[in-house]
């Protein structure tokens, strides 16, 4: 019994102090802890996933580190917590991490019950179909009584059961939780399709055993917009993170990329002395140094190098920009202006 | 002690007021922690803006499931939902309990035959599936199905009728008819009959020693009566037979590749342990009761039956108790190969409606049922075959 005294205060002043902490602004945390908890995927190949010498590459790990570089001038100040989709917004909510950037689809319902706050999108995707090509389909609906793999913990399940009842059709979905299990029953051919965010099925097919047997349907069914998500409330932390995502887009309309900065830092153009800092304003609004943007570009890029270097052409997944090109290109990736 | 008067003692040294007290005290204790952690959480929910509360049980789920008991369908709300995911768990677990006794209770036995090789490869059997992960075997068997097995298109045609293909097997099933009743009620009346049958051949063999041939007499009760109901409901015959159309087969009853792979995989696994209880049982046994049940002429199987198991069940049922409660426990692993149980369905649910807290305090409750009444039931059991003092 008398340890059993020391432990009691201890267990007590450990929930007050769990439950204390989310209360301080983000800014505040992460600049005492001297870096950002970042949620990621930590298993998306484009996305969010570590190379063959554990550094962490991806649209999603870019995306997070613009927002340490904006931040602490430093863009490698960043941990990752791999998250399923299952435990990612219970992460944020409960002050585990600081930033979710998990390709995570901006709903009404998340934005509003789940206690989040979605910022800029950083990729433009829907839920598509993948299919084996010997299976002779070229239109989803034809998939009348399909065996459909669907990986959970994703508006992924709605999406397709509200699609194929609108068409009038019968669906039997098999619900595996883990994605290489799920792409390995799909393979198989357990299934005679696999429905996803296309640009995940991209990255699927890229690990296919003959990735050229697979083709992508052209119905996309659903809107996707992926975007950061921070905790609703602290609105300081939400415009850091939104203007970081914002700024490489600005960055890619302005001509300005990593490996010209340093020149256009001369630049006599008002629209880009303002966005680099040469005329001062932006970062004292935000809260941050004034060469934030400069670091977020200098360091990471901008939305196109971002793109293309994760995600483009040039890379196993093979994606074009389509949704995702500025909005002078016919895209949807619009900035406001930086004044 | 110069007085016989009983003393006064003082509360504070009175042990039976004292554990009163301790108790109270730590009932108070436990109380107030389970109020400080749940105000706690609605007051940290209601900050953060999450929403609270079952009524999401009552709105359109809007996902389908693979494979449902009970009519279901996207336009449904979570409650059926989860309901068809219960019924899922129930299923598995069921059937699973029900085979892992039957497959350990052999096993065990085996174990300890006098047939050197029986007893050796039972021995490899237990060890093997022992010491191997349980989620190992899940993922085996059911890559096993879906690498091995054909598409449906090149279905294996087993009988006219049957095929067996990466989608399931997939069997015809005679439509519902109304003679069907007639049957029902038939297998129903057998059922009651082969328990008074199995009361008077108890109390015959108790007065006279003779041993009736229950078993045999009873195959044939549940298997011939049910036959004439059907018989006398009009003897119906139309099938529901699959037909391959499209994709996938159409009519007639399939059972998946998901489901098989994970029976197999809790019975298999769970067997292995129930067949180490039941060795444990029959070992606590004394040799003399086998030695003295052998010189009265008993043959080997009755002396099992007779002298040997009811015995040694007192010391089997409650770790096969135990055993039950694990494989039920267990089948919850099945979202990792496909299969739509509880855990899975509440999983969509609590992802689609965000409301994590209450999925997961469903999902607690619902195996604490299972748990609480697979023991209940098992004590109860347990208490029947007890040592009766006469």
């Amino acid at each position: 019994m008398r340890e059993l005294r020391h432990v009691v205060p201890a267990v007590v002043a450990a929930f007050c102090l769990t439950t204390g902490a989310a209360v301080a602004g983000t800014l505040d945390d992460v600049k005492a802890k001297g870096f950002i908890q970042a949620g990621v995927n930590g298993d998306l190949f484009g996305f969010a996933k570590p190379d063959e010498k554990g550094v962490w590459r991806g649209l999603d790990v870019d995306t997070a580190r613009a927002v340490a570089a904006a931040v602490f001038a430093d863009a490698d100040k960043i941990k990752y917590t791999p998250l399923t989709a299952k435990t990612r917004f219970t992460a944020l909510q409960s002050g585990e991490i600081d930033v979710l950037t998990r390709n995570a689809t901006q709903t009404l319902s998340r934005d509003t019950d789940l206690g989040l706050d979605f910022t800029q999108v950083n990729y433009y995707d829907g839920q598509g179909f993948l299919v084996p090509k010997q299976l002779g389909v070229t239109s989803a609906t034809q998939l009348d009584g399909a065996s459909v793999c669907v990986l959970p913990g994703t508006t992924t399940e709605q999406n397709v059961a509200d699609y194929f009842r609108v068409q009038k059709m019968k669906m039997n979905p098999v619900v595996i939780e883990n994605t290489a299990e799920l792409a390995k029953a799909f393979f198989a051919g357990r299934c005679d399709c696999m429905t996803s965010d296309a640009s995940q099925l991209a990255g699927i097919r890229a690990v296919a055993p003959t990735p050229a047997d697979y083709v992508l349907l052209p119905e996309i069914i659903s809107k996707e917009p992926l975007a950061p998500a921070v905790r609703h409330g602290d609105n300081q932390w939400k415009d850091i993170v939104n203007y970081s995502v914002l700024a490489m887009i600005e960055a890619e309309e302005l001509g300005i990329t990593s490996a010209n900065i340093d020149e256009m830092m001369a630049s006599t153009d008002p629209k880009i002395q303002r966005f680099l800092g040469v005329s001062p304003g932006n970062g004292k609004a935000l809260g941050l140094d004034e060469k934030w943007a400069y670091n977020i570009i200098k360091q990471v890029g901008n939305y196109a190098e971002v793109f293309e270097r994760n995600v483009g052409v040039k890379t196993p997944l093979m994606l074009e920009r389509g949704l995702n090109a500025l909005w002078t290109n016919g895209g949807l990736m619009y900035s406001p202006p930086f004044k | 002690m110069h007085s016989t008067q009983a003393e006064k003692v003082p509360f504070l040294r009175d042990p039976d007021k004292l554990a009163i007290l301790y108790q109270l005290l730590t009932v108070i204790g436990v109380g107030l922690l389970s109020y400080y952690l749940i105000a706690n959480t609605l007051a940290n929910l209601e900050r953060q803006n999450i929403s609270t509360g079952f009524s999401f049980l009552e709105r359109e789920a809007a996902f389908e499931i693979g494979e449902t008991l009970v009519t279901y369908s996207a336009a449904d709300s979570y409650g059926r939902a989860l309901l068809v995911g219960f019924l899922n768990t129930l299923i598995v677990s069921f059937i699973g309990i029900v085979l892992t006794v039957i497959l350990g209770t052999i096993l065990g036995i085996a174990r300890l035959s006098s047939n050197w090789l029986v007893a050796r490869l039972s021995a490899i059997y237990i060890e093997v599936f022992q010491d191997i992960p349980i989620l190992l075997q899940l993922f085996f068997w059911y890559a096993f199905f879906y690498e091995i097995l054909p598409g449906p298109r090149q279905a294996l045609s087993l009988l006219p009728g049957v095929f067996l293909c990466n989608r399931g097997l997939i069997f015809g099933v005679p439509v519902w008819h109304q003679g069907f009743q007639y049957a029902i009620l038939a297998l129903l009346l057998a059922v009651v009959l082969l328990f008074f049958l199995k009361r008077w051949a108890a109390a015959r063999q108790a007065a006279s020693g003779k041993i009736f041939p229950l078993f045999r007499v009873g195959l044939l009760l549940v298997t011939l009566l049910p036959l004439l109901g059907w018989w006398l409901g009009g003897a119906p015959t139309a099938m529901s037979v699959p037909e391959l159309t499209g994709f996938n087969f159409r009519g007639g009853l399939s059972i998946s590749p998901e489901f098989t792979a994970l029976l197999l995989g809790l019975v298999l696994y769970t067997a292995a342990f129930v067949a180490e209880v039941v060795r444990a049982g029959i070992q606590s046994v004394g040799k003399g009761q086998r030695e003295a049940a052998l010189s009265i002429g008993l043959r080997s199987g009755h002396v099992l039956n007779l002298v040997i198991l009811p015995q040694a069940l007192r010391v089997i049922v409650p770790p096969l108790t135990s055993q039950m409660l694990n494989l039920t426990k267990n089948s919850s692993l099945a979202v990792a190969i496909g299969y739509p149980d509880f855990v899975s369905v509440a999983g969509t649910t609590i992802n689609q409606t965000g409301q994590a807290i209450e999925g997961v305090a469903l999902i607690m409750v619902v195996y604490l049922i299972f748990s609480l009444s697979t023991s209940a039931f098992m004590n109860w059991y347990n208490k029947k075959i007890a040592i009766v003092e006469r």
